[in-house]
């Protein structure tokens, strides 16, 4: 009834071909844009800005990477975090070395330089597969952090390893408001989030999906397996780059190599896993549910504690945390092993009947 | 010369170490195909619980071994039952994430229950040189580092041969080889994998204990998951005998690396050198030593 294409004839092949072909999933795109864009920046408070917003579409951005390589390529890789460090260290140091850097310049070119290793590290892909690599690309996890550490240069030789990112000023206009910060993320990823929507539905994003489903079958029907997965290796650390370099200079205000360890790639991949592998829209669902459980399940644990007088220390409000947090994800997995998305996708063909039986 | 030989020792003998937790990983990569990334939460658990109990009721060593042991067979029952069960058929990757979420789970809960103190554990184990070793070869040789491979080699020795003789262990290998197969010639599937995660409970008590009375029984415990990681892709997930051979040889190279290699690189590739070492390896063997080789077919 709400979400019937009935009478929409398409006419050409353009808007055959369109992004959002049914109307209504346009003008609800329309609606979303124009509440992110206008609505958010005049009603939200600093503190959502900073706290929620920002590194909710940080993640996001690094969640739509992982998806391309894991969700659409089928490539397990537990090394997001170390790819986002690369990209945060490379935008660091293009700004730092090269005078009158323009920033967006530097954070592509810090994508482009996590895409570089990203590459190196999916060389093995050839050749190894599932769990092997997964584990695999743990190597580059570890091996990264430990470089940027080590080698003073990267950090400009700081004493403590933690590097403030430089202001983001872009044509003279200082991004330095939590508003101001919030667009230019928001920017950033609808821009990336727009590109990948194409790119999972060209002739690469079919190749890819074609060696996840069987990449022998796929070679034999003549797709270049190491190209394939090459290049899906690059866009994936592209985006967590990208994603690295908002993550420092964005959100933290600095560039901490320690704070790229195994625990984030996991928040990624859950990020992947519980909004839905191989779907755009459930790599920002699954964001939004990473980011936001934590923060309500404090809230709610305080206001428990508070209401109730329970008078638990904090250790054992942050164990509460840690059980919660697990179960959720497991209770998740069991009710919709297909994630956010799919709970999307059936609540559509629900909306599409209703109130009739068929 | 000495001194090479003491470090390749230790190396070894650390690389046991890193075989008792990755053995629980294999075990239940072969029977139900997971893999099971809860493992260091398990061992952590089970050392927190042994530890706890002695501490709260002064029980003796074996009592305390016994209660430990039933706790991660209820444990392992329960995980059969709450989260394998309904993932059932579900891709690899799902049942991954789920034992991740597990691992936050049984931390959470072991702390809970036992609090965040370090604390030692007593297994009445001296960590010290053997003087006879020393004498006359001039090396160092933990006598700790030695009976904790020897615990390791009989517990491979028990588990190859629970494998290959009982009843229930070819059970286990039918299940590994195919589900589907297993349950039309009337494998009771639930009761295996419920058996499964017991004895991985077992192997990660056991793994507990060792790695609890050489480092404190602590959070950091269930990061020697990690350190597993790399034994377990150098030997094959679906080797026992590959955990054990992986195990040694990552130990020693890590070692040995540490030793001659860290000075010039600057130190601390603990971290990193078994994995790199590990990518290596696959490069040109890429289901590990003892791993299965898997035929693609179209």
């Amino acid at each position: 009834m709400f979400y019937r294409e009935a009478g929409q004839f398409k006419t050409t092949y353009a808007a055959d071909q369109a992004l959002l072909p049914i109307r209504q999933d346009r003008y609800a795109m329309l609606f979303i844009l124009a509440i992110a864009f206008v609505g958010v920046p005049l009603f939200a408070g600093d503190y959502w800005l900073t706290a929620i917003l920002i590194p909710f579409l940080v993640f996001s951005l690094a969640a739509l990477g992982l998806n391309i390589l894991t969700g659409y390529a089928g490539q397990l890789s537990l090394g997001s975090a170390a790819f986002m460090a690369v990209g945060a260290v490379a935008a660091y140091n293009f700004q730092l070395r090269i005078p009158g850097m323009p920033i967006l310049l530097s954070f592509v070119l810090g994508g482009i330089t996590a895409a570089l290793v990203g590459m190196v590290f999916g060389l093995p892909s050839l050749r190894i597969k599932g769990f092997y690599l997964a584990v695999a690309t743990l190597a580059a996890q570890f091996f990264i952090p430990w470089l940027v550490t080590k080698v003073g240069w990267f950090s400009n030789y700081s004493a403590s390893g933690v590097i403030s990112a430089q202001p983001i000023e872009i044509l003279g206009f200082p991004f330095d408001t939590p508003t101001r910060k919030y667009l230019l993320v928001l920017g950033i990823v609808a821009l990336l989030a727009l590109l990948a929507k194409n790119m999972v539905r060209s002739a690469i994003g079919r190749a890819w999906m074609a060696v996840r489903d069987m990449d022998v079958a796929a070679e034999v029907i003549g797709i270049r397996i190491l190209h394939t997965k090459l290049i899906a290796f690059a866009v994936s650390s592209f985006y967590c780059g990208v994603a690295g370099a908002l993550y420092a200079f964005a959100y933290l205000g600095n560039v901490e190599p320690d704070g790229f360890n195994l625990d984030l790639s996991f928040r990624i991949l859950f990020m992947v896993i519980i909004g839905g592998v191989g779907s755009i829209l459930g790599s920002f669902l699954g964001a939004a549910f990473i980011t936001l459980t934590p923060i309500f399940l404090e809230v709610a644990l305080t206001e428990l504690n508070a209401a109730f007088n329970l008078n638990l220390d904090p250790g054992v409000t942050s164990m509460a945390q840690l059980i919660v947090f697990g179960g959720l994800i497991i209770f998740f997995l069991i009710i919709e092993p297909h994630g956010l998305a799919r709970l999307w996708q059936i609540a559509k063909e629900k909306l599409r009947l209703w109130p009739f039986p068929y | 010369m000495s001194f090479f030989f003491e470090v390749l020792i230790g190396g070894l003998l650390a690389g046991v170490m890193y075989s008792l937790v990755a053995l629980g990983f294999v075990l239940i990569y072969k029977a139900s195909g997971v893999f099971n990334f809860a493992q260091g939460a398990m061992v952590f658990f089970a050392a927190l619980t042994f530890v706890g109990l002695q501490e709260k009721f002064a029980l003796p060593f074996w009592a305390a071994f016994g209660f430990a042991l039933a706790a991660m067979v209820v444990l392992g029952i329960l995980i059969e039952r709450i989260v394998l069960r309904p993932l059932v058929n579900q891709p690899q990757i799902t049942l991954f994430m789920a034992t991740i979420g597990l691992a936050f789970f049984i931390e959470g809960l072991a702390q809970l229950i036992w609090g965040t103190n370090v604390r030692r554990l007593d297994i009445g184990i001296k960590d010290e040189p053997i003087a006879a070793v020393l004498e006359r070869f001039d090396i160092v040789v933990s006598s700790f580092d030695l009976i904790a491979a020897l615990v390791a080699g009989v517990l491979v020795t028990v588990l190859a041969v629970f494998f290959q003789v009982t009843r229930v262990g070819r059970a286990l290998r039918a299940v590994a080889d195919d589900h589907q197969a297993a349950l039309a010639v009337g494998i009771p599937l639930k009761q295996i994998w419920a058996i499964v995660w017991s004895v991985a409970g077992f192997v990660a008590l056991v793994a507990g204990l060792m790695w609890g009375a050489r480092n404190g029984v602590q959070f950091a415990l269930t990061f020697v998951a990690l350190k597993a990681l790399p034994v377990l892709i150098l030997g094959g997930f679906e080797s026992v005998l590959g955990a054990i051979v992986g195990g040694l040889i990552i130990g020693a190279l890590e070692k040995v690396a540490e030793v001659y290699l860290g000075p010039y690189i600057g130190g601390g590739i603990e971290g990193w050198f078994a994995y790199v070492m590990a990518l290596l390896f696959l490069l040109v063997r890429p289901e590990g030593l003892f791993g299965e080789k898997r035929i693609d077919r179209v």
